[in-house]
């Protein structure tokens, strides 16, 4: 058997040798959304950041409501998702130390070129969904307690449609991530509300393009929170403490605002910096 | 019961104290079927013996219960006043009529039986063997691409790694051609030379006649008639004996 | 709609171009799955090759339920491990949830019960034409056990094999106690996972392929090892 098993754990060792050594740089684990990581986000700012300061950021990238438990299990440093009340009550269970905002963009509802629900051009979120719902044209929606599926399910309240009874008929809950859905949405020719950053980095567009956009209700808040260390004693304060900062900072700002996919700012930094608050 | 010393080579003299073999009211079965049938017999540690009888009349299930690979369903077998123990198998050795033979090398194989020598005295040893059973030619040659007969040579060379007291043979020629079967033989009888003693099951009236101190034979799971082999193929006194070995004469 | 051409020369340009980026993902996903196996057979050979020598009252129950856990969801065990390895869970204090060691722990425990149930299988069917002659010679279960694994090495290697196959394939529990974080514990299905839902389609297939091309690689392996075998009548 030691015979059979060392030619295994040589192609292990081999594999292992091949990888490059690993960093002992110090580490935080960020829980996060989908749409940050899908955009290239983080992958734009998190390497200025690391140059900076020298400390990995290890992101996990889920949906909002995953991010949220995650980080209630203690298994991450720093939270940065999008649904706010999700959020302010994270905080208010003493999950979280404190909430700030750190940047929006806002939702867009995709549908096809054909549009048979005839909302291209609107601007009134609701008004839109109602069509859609009224239309029984196919749409698309996340399933996955992510920020963008609760922002969606406010929609749907405000339209007055009660989705639960659509579900399987024209109204699709995928369950899964927004590049997921974009991807299900697309091969369906279906409506779907995503966040414009996902949508704009997205490539596989296929029929779809955006039929709603511009409703002041379609904004979409980020706030980042370091996971309490009252309650999870291992949560790395100072590091995961420093990232918040330096989002904050007019540098992680001004790094949040340079990202660009196709000459377009995608998110838009909003956090209340000590410069803006001397200025102001 | 007891032959002749002249008859019996130079195993005659080394008895073993395995010997001698008591059996009493052996039984073996099923409650639908009995196959050994209160089987009782005495048997010494020289010679070779031949267990002879018709398919089915229980010879190698006899020498299975002897090795203790099967339990008897009542009735006893004492060797030299003692019951079957490990310390007992481990002086006996078995030859299968199919020889398991290992997925190794042919001196592999005999290395496997050697377990309980050291590293250093174990190669030597296989060495011994290997040419024991005349294939020099195939140490090196997985065991299970060797012919029938090497097989079977390796399979007893194998038995004998061991420094058994006994070893039984179950049907070691069945299926080999003549000249397989002579160097099989001749394997047999250096062994008995060198003072071991053999319990052998065999079809062939001419390999028993060829080999065989003394027979045993079986019918319908007793023995019916033990008797110094050449009185035995001489005038056996069973009416069962007569007609098997008519049987086997005619064909 | 897609060019599958350009997919192609887009999988052949990543590998030739030596991107680290792609390779250190490809050596990722070797070390993870490679080692979940190499752990698998450690536990799982001996304990297929105990279940098929050793009879004891319950055994018939436990191999019914090691068959049933062959197809163990993975998505399910990598579940299992987070709850046991998350900072709220029992093993949280080991700190290993977003390891490569926490994706090593979920892959052992998916394909141990592959390979030890594969491992029964040929293991019992090499015990039945071994069985007397061992109980000939007297050897011990721990001697029985050792000589069955030797002597089935091959079919136990095509188990092995197997088992590394459904590792390296699966992306539903490493996904979920790895967090498929960049440069640390990002493999080939769960970057396929990500360029799948980020739309691009290309890329990700080109990953899959790269994925297909090692799995034939493995079975290229299986089937010369039992080539050998049967040359050696050791199958």
């Amino acid at each position: 058997m030691k015979r059979l098993l060392t030619p295994l754990a040589a192609l292990a060792l081999v594999a292992s040798a091949a990888l490059p050594a690993q960093a002992e740089d110090p580490f935080i684990i960020v829980q996060s959304t989908t749409s940050t990581q899908n955009s290239g986000l983080l992958n734009y700012i998190l390497p200025i950041f690391k140059k900076k300061s020298g400390i990995d950021v290890r992101v996990v990238a889920v949906g909002t409501g995953q991010a949220i438990k995650n980080a209630a299990n203690g298994d991450g440093d720093v939270l940065l998702v999008h649904a706010k009340p999700a959020e302010e009550k994270f905080v208010a269970d003493g999950q979280g130390v404190k909430r700030f905002d750190v940047m929006y963009n806002d939702f867009v509802i995709v549908g096809p070129k054909s549009d048979p629900a005839k909302v291209a051009g609107g601007k009134n979120a609701a008004a839109a969904f109602k069509a859609i719902a009224d239309a029984k044209a196919p749409f698309a929606s996340r399933g996955d307690d992510s920020g963008t599926h609760k922002a969606e399910k406010r929609h749907w309240k405000a339209a007055g449609v009660d989705i639960d009874k659509a579900s399987g008929d024209w109204y699709r809950s995928t369950g899964s991530g927004m590049g997921a859905t974009l991807n299900t949405a697309a091969g369906m020719n279906a409506y779907a509300l995503t966040d414009r950053a996902t949508w704009i980095a997205f490539k596989n567009k296929g029929e779809l393009e955006i039929v709603v956009e511009g409703d002041p209700k379609l904004f979409n808040q980020y706030g980042v929170i370091l996971v309490n260390p009252e309650k999870h004693k291992h949560v790395k304060v100072k590091e995961g403490q420093q990232f918040i900062d330096w989002l904050l900072s007019a540098e992680g700002q001004n790094a949040i605002r340079s990202f660009k996919v196709d000459g377009q700012q995608l998110f838009f930094p909003n956090a209340e910096t000590a410069e803006k608050k001397k200025a102001g | 019961m007891l032959k002749p010393p002249e008859l019996t080579g130079n195993g005659a003299s080394l008895a073993t104290s395995l010997f001698p073999l008591v059996i009493s009211d052996l039984t073996f079965g099923s409650r639908e079927r009995t196959l050994i049938d209160n089987l009782t017999m005495t048997l010494d540690g020289r010679g070779i013996t031949a267990v002879m009888g018709a398919n089915g009349a229980g010879k190698s299930l006899l020498l299975r219960l002897l090795h203790g690979l099967l339990t008897p369903t009542s009735g006893t077998i004492n060797w030299n006043g003692q019951q079957l123990d490990d310390d007992i198998r481990a002086r006996q050795a078995m030859v299968f009529q199919r020889p398991t033979m290992l997925r190794r090398s042919a001196a592999d194989n005999l290395a496997f039986a050697l377990q309980g020598l050291p590293r250093s005295k174990r190669k030597h040893r296989v060495e011994e063997l290997i040419t024991e059973a005349k294939l020099e030619h195939a140490a090196l040659t997985p065991a299970r691409l060797l012919s029938g007969g090497e097989q079977q040579r390796l399979a007893i060379a194998r038995a004998r790694a061991s420094e058994p007291e006994l070893l039984f043979l179950d049907e070691p020629a069945a299926s080999l051609d003549p000249i397989a079967t002579h160097a099989v033989e001749d394997f047999v009888r250096d062994i008995h030379h060198d003072g071991i003693k053999v319990i052998l099951v065999t079809h062939d009236v001419g390999q028993a006649k060829r080999l065989a101190d003394d027979v045993l034979f079986l019918h319908r799971g007793r023995v019916i008639e033990q008797a110094p082999a050449e009185e035995f193929f001489k005038r056996p006194t069973s009416a069962a004996a007569r007609a098997y070995l008519d049987g086997q004469l005619a064909i | 709609m897609f060019e599958s051409g350009s997919i192609l020369s887009l999988a052949v340009g990543l590998v030739v171009s030596g991107d680290p980026e792609l390779w250190s993902i490809i050596a990722l996903s070797l070390r993870v799955s490679l080692t979940a196996v190499a752990l698998a057979c450690l536990i799982g050979l001996p304990l297929g090759a105990f279940l098929a020598v050793v009879k004891f009252p319950g055994r018939g129950g436990l191999v019914a339920l090691l068959n049933a856990f062959m197809g163990l969801p993975p998505v399910v065990v990598g579940l299992f491990v987070y709850l046991a390895l998350s900072r709220s869970g029992p093993l949280g204090v080991l700190g290993l949830l977003y390891t490569p060691t926490a994706m090593i722990i979920a892959q052992t425990i998916l394909v141990t019960p592959l390979i030890a149930a594969l491992a029964r299988q040929s293991m019992a069917d090499l015990h039945g034409e071994y069985d007397e002659f061992f109980r000939s010679l007297g050897l011990s279960t721990r001697q029985t056990i050792g000589a069955l694994i030797w002597d089935g090495r091959y079919s136990l290697s095509t188990a092995a094999l197997a088992g590394f196959g459904r590792a390296i394939a699966e992306v539903g529990a490493v996904i979920i106690v790895g967090g498929n974080i960049e440069h640390v514990t990002r493999v080939m299905t769960t970057a396929i996972a990500l360029e799948t839902s980020k739309g691009d389609l290309a890329l990700a297939m080109a990953l899959g392929l790269i994925l297909i091309a090692i799995a034939l690689l493995v079975n290229v392996a299986v089937l010369s090892l039992n080539r050998t075998a049967k040359r050696l009548a050791y199958a």
